[in-house]
């Protein structure tokens, strides 16, 4: 009796949480679907819900993300090699990895903070795209980090020691047989950093504000908005039209990233099949 | 010829290694930055304003004439979304941890762990969303005096969102406990919920502690569904129907607007920043070491 009493608890809390996934995915669709057109990709945002559109935010992630990237993996990848296979034990490594599994527990809007006033007044870059992809290329780089770190572990050392025993430098190794066989969870890696990029909201809304933006960003140079940014400036209106546009915003950010993230687990998955 | 070879290839190796700690150096330049900037544009602000006042005031009107800096509200309303939502979290991962633990196959493991797991990946501005639009209309139809921004509904969404971090932890203190301790249990005629509940869980405890401690400071951070859903009026009170303000709601509405740099609403946000900065380190810190010291009980 108490023995199915407390099944069907535990049961429960987990049936709760999985359905209101289920739910607030429902409702989102339920109340974008009808948003959704051609137009809606393709308008600039506008005063009337209906005219409006997502091709400024779009753009604005798309040129987030493109920066963010080609900031964050070399820097990821080299000091995740940094940390596996040329500090040893020393101090200095010690720090760095105590420092990262710290910043990834530091809130997002913290690293606003401190885009607002580095990146955007310090060194003087304004409320750029480039100023916000340095911003998120910080809020990221523990995410690539850690990843690559683990993956770099799962390189065999016989085929590391096999290069040595022939003579080679320590970089030869990383760089012919530490990072051919880690890449592709290196990159699967990646690609959930920079999913997680794109759905940042609260650093993006500190450095660029809510502006109202009717181009495409022709510079890193220019100001901008992003997806979920163009979303919460939607939800926080109370009119219903700007409500549905911004669940049509929301579904779409979702695509998005549900696509990137099954990337990511191919990636892995073709990567685990091919080496055994 | 093979000498100059040799010397090429060290040289290389040294502007190598050189290169890829620069870039491990960076992510300690992040966190002096971080420290740097709240405290550089704190002090300012605490030339203005009185620590004295900032810790005992009871008003937060940075906004309006007269301009009062009691940070007290901030941290009242930051506290109440964040123990509601650590509530949540901890009651529904907690099941769920039990469930995957000792009671799920490996077969429906497999399933429901990456199932579990999506929550976590939705980005917070649709769980702001979601808050707002559908449960905020739920509790005010249960209780019909509910503001529409309030600190209930944020709290209750903001737990869903962590039910897979606490989940994962507990999980994995339970899956630390020895199959001896279970086993034991067994033998002397235990049905499995008294072994879940009085071997696994007192063995597990200091796991379930620390993701109880580290999702409330996951909480305190959050931001966009406390701006979404719980509402912009910094209030000391403790009825989660009313309206309230987080810190990072409040850095949130003075970021909206174009504030000028240096003024004392732009130092504002840094002094506040400072505090959470702080509050998540504290208990981050708390959390990794009670994980720690749970790790080593079984080795």
């Amino acid at each position: 009796m108490k023995e199915r009493l407390f099944y069907l608890l535990i049961l429960s809390s987990i049936l709760i949480a999985l359905t209101s996934l289920l739910i607030l995915l429902i409702d989102v669709v339920f109340d974008g679907y009808s948003y959704l057109s051609w137009d809606f990709l393709t308008n600039y945002a506008s005063r009337k819900a209906e005219k409006s559109g997502i091709l400024a935010p779009l753009a604005g992630t798309l040129w987030l993300v493109i920066i963010t990237a080609f900031c964050t993996i070399p820097l990821g990848v080299s000091t995740a090699l940094y940390l596996e296979e040329f500090a040893g034990t020393n101090i200095l490594s010690k720090i760095i990895k105590i420092n990262i599994s710290n910043l990834a527990g530091v809130p997002s809007i913290i690293y606003g903070l401190l885009g607002l006033a580095f990146f955007t007044y310090f060194i003087g870059l304004g409320k750029s795209i480039i100023a916000g992809a340095l911003t998120m290329t910080l809020l990221v780089l523990p995410i690539v980090i850690i990843s690559a770190q683990e993956s770099i572990r799962t390189v065999q050392p016989s085929l590391k020691e096999a290069a040595y025993a022939l003579g080679a430098t320590k970089w030869e190794v990383a760089k012919k047989i530490i990072l051919p066989h880690s890449i592709g969870g290196i990159m699967s890696g990646i690609i959930l950093a920079m999913s997680r990029a794109i759905g940042e909201t609260a650093p993006i809304l500190i450095i660029s504000s809510l502006v109202f933006i009717t181009t495409v960003p022709s510079s890193p140079l220019d100001r901008f908005t992003v997806l979920p940014l163009q979303i919460y400036t939607w939800a926080s209106f109370p009119q219903d039209e700007f409500r549905g546009i911004a669940s049509a915003g929301i579904i779409v950010l979702l695509v998005i990233l549900i696509t990137m993230n099954s990337l990511a687990i191919y990636i892995r998955w073709k990567n685990q099949t091919d080496r055994y | 010829m093979q000498q100059r070879n040799i010397r090429r290839r060290k040289t290389e190796e040294i502007i190598v290694v050189n290169l890829l700690k620069l870039s491990g150096l960076i992510s300690i330049g992040t966190t002096i930055g971080i420290i740097y900037v709240l405290g550089s544009q704190s002090i300012p602000f605490f030339g203005t304003v009185s620590l004295k006042e900032f810790v005992t005031g009871l008003n937060w009107t940075p906004l309006f004439v007269p301009q009062e800096f009691g940070v007290m509200p901030l941290i009242n309303g930051t506290f109440m979304v964040a123990i509601i939502a650590a509530l949540v979290a901890l009651i529904f991962g907690l099941g769920s941890a039990f469930f995957l633990s000792e009671y799920a196959s490996r077969k429906v493991r497999s399933y429901v762990k990456p199932l579990l797991e999506i929550l976590a990946g939705i980005p917070t501005v649709v769980y702001g969303y979601f808050a707002l639009t559908f449960v905020t209309p739920i509790i005010q139809y249960i209780a019909p005096e509910t503001i529409i921004f309030n600190a209930l509904s944020a709290g209750i969404v903001m737990g869903i969102m962590i039910i897979p971090m606490v989940s994962t932890l507990s999980e994995d203190a339970m899956s630390a406990v020895p199959r001896s301790l279970r086993e034991a249990a067994y033998s002397l005629g235990a049905k499995k919920y008294q072994v879940a509940l009085r071997i696994v869980f007192p063995s597990a405890i200091s796991g379930i502690v620390a993701s109880f401690i580290l999702s409330i400071s996951r909480a305190i951070g959050e931001t966009m569904i406390v701006s979404l859903a719980a509402g912009g009026k910094p209030a000391l009170t403790l009825n989660p129907l009313e309206a309230i303000q987080t810190i990072t709601a409040y850095i949130v509405t003075v970021s909206q607007g174009e504030t000028p740099q240096g003024s004392i609403e732009y130092q504002s946000i840094f002094a506040v920043g400072l505090l959470l900065f702080f509050l998540t380190l504290i208990m981050n810190l708390i959390g990794r070491w009670v994980v720690y010291k749970y790790a080593q009980e079984y080795e």
